[in-house]
């Protein structure tokens, strides 16, 4: 028992030491796109509204008159020294517009996600054993539905119906007025902050706002997930230690669960990490729809204005999350199927 | 092989555990039914080793898994198995559960698949012995898994590792530990040699034929290796395309082989005398449409008129030996004329 659980460290201690080389390599693809992208950033951002000098000034500032490896030092230097600069158009250190509206977009992408799991993988059990029913025709109807209509339909239709004509949510924002400026900020995780404040009235309006943003989003997965659970789970249950297990007069619900449902989900796992990186590109659709505060709605702001560093510093962010995130889901795999350990 | 020899290994007192009366299974194909096993009858007596062999796709592993009622949704079935005074067909869920295991106990082909990938080789355990027996504690589990675990040759060190960590030969003594920690009455085992070296089929075969003589258990050997049998069991059926066309004392079929498929079968055999790779031309039937008369019939070396009219009966050349062949009659069935060879070109494009 030992040994397995030094053999399981010693793998998530490799996966994360591999997870640098992998930072540095996204690191240099997005400072080489940033500098292919034509044209002067300071000019392209101020161009026309300052005079040439203060232009001159801000260049020497941000460090673009140097030649292109001290630029590209500098901007690693500064990654890992969570040092992003300030934003040209707006004047903000890059790091506070990451913390605030990143807690935005990683409240809405994580309930979206529990929403997808959930729907998912229940809908993709159910769907598999039921095979060939109505019941199953009619789940792999609404699995292609909802993952082939586009976020900001399904995010317009929403607010028509349940914001504009029945009024039982709210069709836009992060929390009402009243909240959003009284509630005290801790983790900028709303739903967080309101509980560490114990205060519930505000944590129902937090909540209400975030149904239909996560539950757009989740909808856009739990499609992908339903299908990839249903063939999965059909796949192991005409599996040979399936068959084996019925042999040895293991109880079906058992042989279900424990065996096809279980095995079934491995890859399923490795999906919702690569959808989970899907979704923070989903999400600037759906912040956008919905006028949430997030990241991926600042970051479109930026690119509008030519926000160089605006740009730059959000992006690296999303890069960074991705390699996290493919780490800690081969860390999951690895805790899940003993065979990727070695 | 004698009568004297199977009663010493059997309990020899006449009551089968296990009879099948005309069994048939038919899957639902795109093209038609297809009849994997057609009217077999078959009898195995308790400690009795029977072998049952045949081509590839001639039913037998079909017939080995509805054995304990293991058919896939979409097959259908009639006929009778009797296990022990009851029809297994017949059975409720919760009596075939109780039927797989303690009763009836089925080792497969290919050992690397059989064992789930994500658990340790002691929850195999562990779930095997609780189905059946809920009330026994951790403990005991333990012991009498390592018990059995001793017996195949897997050090207790091993208990808590992963299938992957393990060798194919030593994932198929795991897979018969399994089996035998429910102590079976009757264990089917399904070619339980065909995916490892000489070697480890020698080990293998040791094994189940120890076990046989020490817990008196019934074994069901589903195999397409004569030597296997010769080696291992006391009587032998052979299989062609669904049906029996041949059973008996091994020692009587291998040295009068009365059915001419039984006869090709032990030509094509390899021993150390052999000079010329002997086979049988054409391969075994479509199950969906299967020759009419006598399957073997369009292969048959043999064949007369009424091997392509009639379905051959039941007849005994010989005390304790049954062939379903016209050759040896009756002849008051066979009709006019029905003796006469059959013209028949063999296919020689399609070798099996």
């Amino acid at each position: 028992m030992a040994s397995q659980t030094t053999s399981l460290r010693a793998y998530a201690l490799s996966r994360l030491v591999l997870a640098v080389p992998m930072i540095l390599i996204l690191l240099s693809f997005v400072f080489l796109l940033m500098r292919v992208a034509p044209g002067d950033p300071v000019a392209a951002a101020l161009g026309g509204k300052v005079s040439q000098e203060v232009l001159e000034r801000k260049r020497a500032a941000m460090g673009l008159d140097e030649p292109i490896y001290v630029q590209f030092a500098d901007y690693i230097s500064d990654v890992f020294t969570l040092d992003f600069g300030m934003t040209i158009t707006d004047n903000r250190p890059v790091l506070e517009v990451i913390l605030n509206n990143g807690a935005a977009t990683l409240e809405l992408v994580f309930f979206a996600m529990v929403i997808a799991t959930t729907l998912g993988i229940l809908l993709g059990l159910i769907t598999g054993r039921l095979r060939d029913t109505p019941i199953d025709v009619t789940g792999r109807l609404f699995g292609i539905f909802v993952y082939a209509t586009p976020v900001f339909f399904l995010g317009f239709l929403g607010q028509l119906i349940f914001g504009a004509g029945l009024n039982w949510l709210p069709a836009s924002g992060r929390a009402s007025p009243m909240v959003q400026y009284t509630l005290e900020r801790t983790t900028n995780l709303l739903v967080l902050d309101a509980i560490i404040a114990g205060n519930w009235t505000a944590l129902w309006d937090v909540v209400r706002h975030l149904i239909m943003p996560a539950t757009t989003l989740g909808l856009l997965i739990t499609g992908v997930l339903l299908r990839m659970v249903r063939v999965n789970l059909l796949q192991t249950l005409q599996g040979d230690y399936v068959e084996a297990a019925r042999a040895r007069g293991v109880s079906e619900p058992r042989v279900v669960y424990k065996h096809a449902f279980r095995n079934a989900l491995v890859p399923v796992v490795t999906m919702i990490g690569l959808q989970f990186a899907l979704m923070m590109s989903g999400a600037i659709l759906t912040e956008t729809t919905f006028n949430w505060p997030g990241l991926g709605n600042q970051l479109v702001r930026y690119l509008n204005n030519r926000d160089y560093t605006g740009v730059q510093g959000i992006i690296t962010f999303f890069a960074v999350v991705v390699v996290l995130i493919s780490v800690v889901i081969d860390f999951v795999n690895a805790w899940i199927d003993p065979r990727v350990r070695y | 092989m004698t009568t004297a020899n199977r009663n010493a290994s059997g309990n020899g007192d006449g009551e089968p555990i296990l009879s099948v009366r005309d069994l048939r299974v038919w899957y639902g194909t795109a093209k038609g039914a297809a009849q994997a096993v057609d009217r077999v009858s078959l009898d195995i007596a308790p400690g009795e080793a029977v072998g049952l062999v045949g081509e590839s796709g001639c039913g037998k592993s079909t017939l080995g898994r509805a054995l304990m009622g293991l058919t896939p949704q979409s097959a259908a079935h009639d006929g009778k198995i009797i296990y022990r005074g009851q029809d297994v067909l017949a059975m409720t869920r919760r009596q075939r559960h109780a039927l797989r295991g303690p009763e009836i106990g089925l080792i497969f082909q290919e050992p690397m698949t059989r064992l789930n990938p994500l658990m340790r080789i002691d929850d195999h355990f562990d779930e095997t012995v609780r189905a059946h027996e809920p009330g026994l504690s951790r403990a005991e589990i333990k012991r009498r898994s390592l018990e059995t675990l001793g017996h195949v040759g897997i050090p207790p060190t091993r208990f808590h590792q992963y299938p992957h960590e393990f060798s194919g030969g030593m994932r198929q003594r795991i897979m018969i530990a399994l089996a035998l920690v429910l102590k079976p009455k009757l264990l089917i085992a399904d070619e339980p040699t065909t995916s490892l070296d000489v070697l480890v089929e020698a080990q293998i075969l040791r094994l189940l034929k120890d076990l046989q003589t020490e817990f008196g258990t019934a074994l069901l050997m589903i195999t397409h290796n004569l030597g296997i049998v010769a080696e291992a069991c006391d009587r032998m059926a052979v299989m062609y395309a669904g049906r029996v066309a041949e059973d008996g004392e091994v020692g009587s079929v291998f040295a009068n082989p009365g059915h001419p498929y039984t006869r090709e079968l032990l030509r094509s055999t390899i021993s150390l005398s052999t000079k010329q790779l002997s086979h049988i031309p054409g391969s075994p039937p479509n199950l969906v449409t299967p020759p009419d008369g006598c399957r073997f019939h369009p292969r048959c070396p043999d064949a007369m008129q009424v091997c392509a009219q009639k379905v051959p009966v039941a007849t005994h050349p010989r005390p304790g030996q049954r062939v379903y062949c016209w050759r040896h009659g009756p002849d008051d069935r066979i009709p006019d004329g029905g003796e006469q060879p059959l013209q028949q070109e063999f296919d020689h494009v399609d070798e099996a």
